[in-house]
Formats: structure tokens, C-alpha cells, sequence
């Protein structure tokens, strides 16, 4: 089975040095697929190459989509519209304008009335958002940003979801609601590509796993498999 | 009498509000002080200036004329300078040296190829005739230029806070990569915003024109160091800002120079500047950047 996107030798540096040295990594439609590894690893730098915030030195990114082609340093813009849909780290929402104003960004290029349409779903999956609309986002809590980032996201229908540390700075009740809104993105039928320094939870959601080491790929399996390697579950799993 | 001095003041006021507001848009979204601004001022002025000499066009042709030549130049001078160094993010001082070399170098172009003398519109060009209120006279010119002024700047606000595209500008303005990753052209709405500030400024160009009925290259960079005080005292890159702080500052001149001295009324700005700056650092709307990012 073609998978939906294929990266091979992907090569990605900043200034002088390279920080990811030709990885290749697979994402099976419907699947959610994990990277994980330390701080410093590259898994950011892969993200924001694969959403075209960064230009990749060398490699290719295949997107199967309707017809395959070759999105490799394509503008972040382009990579958008074909439905590759960037949680960023940090969330990253407009933080002067109001809730309802940038779940609207989310979506676009959509007409307003389907917008509206797309926004009363967004709000059935995360009500808390539904109680902010007219606030500013910048002063919602840590956990109520990470669900708009992830509301303004979904309101874009994105055919490949790519989340960038979803978990960072929030307390444990607050991901385990994350987690389980990925997980049931999933059940939808979505496709995920999740980068996460908590590897436990991460590696208990996904149904494969990347472990990443310095810009190269240390290891990769099936996520219940990958958990279970002892090298991970020293290194990651803190067991 | 005050009455006529207020009338005076505030169509004054509308054409450096009108003006700072193009300015600050600039800014605004752009995060760059672009001192090239004053020439769009100018170049409004004199296209409009041609066109009702030239082609005999109606002022109501030629001001839109006027804006749509500015803002064509603000995009070329965007798109050729600008676009380099944002993308190399080169520090705020290196772009603002760089405006200030091209302005330098469109100032001298524009004096070789047109000339230092004051130019005037042909006779004619508009007579809206005079009105008379109680005691108060108030000219057909004062009330296009009080009206053309008002148009645009309520079109600009509506644009900007009540439209999609309006939308996207302002993401664009706070977090480029993420309006990227909603798939917002964001180097399209760089070039819109150019646009349509250098045709703001263009358009002001030309009301400034009408209302002394003088025009030569270097009017912009009077009206520079008014667009400086207006922005700066309104907030900078706020709208609502330099929309009240352009009125205050045209109805403080007017009022300067009729009851106290014309040859003073140039320090009211900058006594407004430093007065506002001394008890609110940011301005009247100014944000702290923390929040703005």
C-alpha cells in the first residue's frame, strides 16, 4: 500500500550544521505514527520541513493524496491547502485576536457558512472553546491554547494532522483530555503524525513508532513493540 | 472666532490622520519603519496633479489615480527591497537603512525629472463653491477633503477588522509561520498591504495637495516627521491611534497658530510627541510588544 506520505533522505540543517542527517519515515493512511526522542533530537526540525516552514537540504517528501507528487520544499501556504495541517510547537495561536476569530483562520479558504458549519463541530469536541469565542486568545490557559491550536487545526479538515509536542507545559489531567481527543481523531479515520517528548503516552496511542537520535533514526516499529525494547524503556520510559 | 478654527483643525487633522494611518498600517504588519512613505505622499500628488493637467481627467478620477500610482510604487519598492532582507530576517535597523537610501535616492529622481518648484492644479479642477453655517465658512474643497479622507479611512477600518482578507492581514502582522500553516499567502498579503499604505499615502498626497494647492517632490518629508509625531502618539501600528492622534495634532496647529503663533505651531507636534510619550510610553493605544507578539 503507497503510503499517504513518504520521506526519504531528508536532510535538514541550520546555518553550518546539519541537524537531520537523511532520515526516511512512512505514514500509513489512518494511522498515528510517532516520533519520539530527546530534546534535541530534530524532531521539531522535521516537522516544520514537512509543513514547509523550513527548506530541506536534500531528500524527498512524497504525498500520495489523490495523485503522488513531490512537495519537498514546497511554501508552507502550498502545503496547507493540500491538506497537511500543522499543530505547532508552543501552539503558536494569534494571540491578540478572539477564539472565534482564529478558529475562522483555520479554515480560511472556506467559504463562511461552511466555516460556521466546521466551527460547531470543533466546539461539540472541545466545549470549552465554544465558552471562550468572543475572548482573546492570549489569555487562555496553557491547556485551553493547546485546544484551540489544535480546534483551528481540525477546522481546516486536514487530511494529515502533524502535531508538534501537544503534551509540552500542560498538567497531567489536561493530556490525558488531549491524548484522548488524538486518539479519537484516530477513530475518525484521521492520519497523525505526533511528535512528542513523552514518549509513554505517545508510544501508547500510536500504531508505529520512530525513535530518533541526533538527526538519525535509531529505531522504528510497531508502537507496542517499540515500547517494549529495552533500549526505549530505559532511555524514554524512565523504567 | 473658534468655530472656524475647529472646521480648519479638524479637516487638517483628517488629512494627517488619513496619512498616518497608511503609515501605521506599514508598520503595523510590515514591523518595518518604512521612511519611503512620504514619497508615496508625493507621487500621489503629482499623478493626480497630471492626470487633471495632462489628461484633463475630474479630480474625482484623479485621486483614485493619484492612490493607485503611490501604491504601485509601494509595492515595487517592497518587492525589490524589502522582501530580501525579511527573508534573511535581517534586524529592524538594517531594513530601516535601507528605506532610508531609497528614499534619498526616489527624492532625487523625482526632483531631477520633475523639478523643486511648487506646482499647482490647474484653476478649476474642483469647485465645490462655499457653505455657510451660522458664522462659520466652510470650503467645497475642505469638505472633499474632510469627506474623501473619511471614506477611506472607514473603508481601511472595515477592511482590516471586518473582512476575511482583513483577517489574514492581522495574521500575517502577529505570527507569519503560523498564517503559513493555515495556508495564508503571506508574501500576497505583504504585497496588499503595500498596496494599499502607499496608495493611503498617495491619496492623502493628493487631498494635502488640494488643500494648500501646492505640490513638489519634497512635500512628503514635511508631512514625514507629522506622520512620525501621529503614529507614535497614537501607538504604533494602531489604527484607532493614529485616526485621533492625526485630528489632535491637526486641531492643536490650527489652534496654535490662530491664537498663539503660525511659527510655533511646527513645535506643537513634538510638544504633543514628547508629552504623550513622557505619561504614556506607548502611546494612547500602544500595546506592550509582549502582547503584540
Amino acid at each position: 500500500m503507497t503510503a499517504l506520505l513518504s520521506v526519504e533522505g531528508l536532510r535538514l540543517g541550520y546555518a553550518r550544521a546539519d541537524v537531520v542527517h537523511g532520515i526516511g519515515l512512512a505514514v500509513q493512511r489512518g494511522s498515528i505514527v510517532s516520533l519520539i526522542g530527546s530534546n534535541g533530537a530534530g524532531k521539531t526540525t522535521i516537522l516544520r520541513s514537512l509543513s514547509g516552514l523550513m527548506k530541506p537540504r536534500a531528500g524527498s517528501v512524497r504525498w500520495s493524496h489523490g495523485e503522488t507528487v513531490e512537495i519537498a520544499g514546497e511554501a508552507a501556504h502550498r502545503i496547507a491547502r493540500r491538506g497537511i495541517v500543522q499543530v505547532p510547537e508552543g501552539r503558536q495561536v494569534f494571540a491578540n485576536m478572539t477564539v472565534a476569530e482564529n478558529l475562522r483562520l483555520g479554515a480560511y479558504h472556506v467559504a463562511t457558512p461552511e466555516a460556521a458549519r466546521r466551527q460547531e463541530a470543533v466546539v461539540a469536541r472541545f466545549p470549552r472553546l465554544g465558552e471562550r469565542l468572543r475572548q482573546q486568545a492570549g489569555y487562555l490557559s496553557g491547556g485551553e491554547q493547546q485546544m484551540l491550536a489544535m480546534g483551528r487545526a481540525l477546522m481546516a479538515e486536514p487530511v494529515l494532522l502533524l502535531l508538534d509536542e501537544p503534551s509540552m507545559g500542560l498538567a497531567p489531567l489536561i493530556v490525558e483530555e488531549i491524548f484522548a481527543i488524538i486518539a479519537s481523531l484516530r477513530a475518525e479515520g484521521r492520519t497523525i503524525l505526533l511528535v512528542e517528548q513523552n514518549a509513554s503516552a505517545a508510544l501508547a496511542i500510536a500504531d508505529y513508532a520512530y525513535v530518533l537520535e541526533t538527526g538519525r533514526i535509531r529505531l522504528q516499529g510497531e508502537a507496542a513493540e517499540v515500547a517494549r525494547n529495552p533500549e526505549v524503556t530505559a532511555a524514554y520510559l524512565g523504567v | 472666532m473658534l468655530e472656524q478654527q475647529l472646521v480648519n483643525g479638524v479637516v487638517l487633522g483628517a488629512t494627517y490622520a488619513l496619512f498616518a494611518i497608511g503609515f501605521t498600517l506599514m508598520f503595523g504588519v510590515m514591523g518595518v519603519i518604512n521612511l519611503t512613505y512620504g514619497v508615496y505622499f508625493a507621487l500621489g500628488a503629482f499623478a493626480a496633479l497630471w492626470s487633471t493637467q495632462g489628461l484633463g481627467l475630474p479630480i474625482w478620477a484623479a485621486l483614485p489615480l493619484g492612490a493607485a500610482v503611490a501604491g504601485v510604487l509601494a509595492v515595487a519598492v517592497d518587492t525589490l527591497l524589502l522582501t530580501r532582507l525579511r527573508k534573511a530576517k535581517a534586524p529592524e535597523l538594517a531594513s530601516l537603512m535601507v528605506t532610508l537610501g531609497a528614499t534619498l535616492f526616489l527624492y532625487a529622481g523625482m526632483a531631477a525629472a520633475l523639478g523643486t518648484e511648487i506646482r499647482r492644479f490647474p484653476a478649476g479642477v474642483f469647485d465645490g463653491g462655499a457653505y455657510s453655517l451660522g458664522a462659520v465658512r466652510i470650503g467645497g474643497t475642505q469638505v472633499l477633503i474632510f469627506g474623501a479622507a473619511l471614506v477611506l479611512v472607514v473603508a481601511l477600518l472595515a477592511l482590516v477588522r471586518g473582512s476575511r482578507l482583513g483577517l489574514a492581514i492581522r495574521a500575517v502582522a502577529e505570527n507569519p509561520d503560523a498564517a503559513a500553516l493555515m495556508g495564508i499567502n503571506g508574501a500576497l498579503m505583504l504585497r496588499v498591504v503595500s498596496f494599499l499604505s502607499g496608495a493611503i499615502g498617495g491619496a492623502a498626497g493628493v487631498l494635502v495637495g488640494l488643500n494648500f494647492n501646492a505640490i513638489q517632490p519634497f512635500m512628503g518629508e514635511h508631512m514625514m516627521l507629522r506622520g512620525f509625531a501621529v503614529i507614535i502618539v497614537g501607538g504604533l501600528g494602531d489604527l484607532r491611534g493614529a485616526l485621533l492622534a492625526g485630528l489632535l495634532l491637526g486641531l492643536a496647529e490650527v489652534l496654535t497658530a490662530a491664537y498663539l503663533s503660525s511659527t510655533l505651531k511646527d513645535m506643537i507636534a513634538f510638544a504633543l510627541l514628547v508629552a504623550t510619550l513622557w505619561f504614556r510610553p506607548l502611546g494612547l493605544f500602544g500595546r506592550a510588544a509582549a502582547k503584540r507578539a
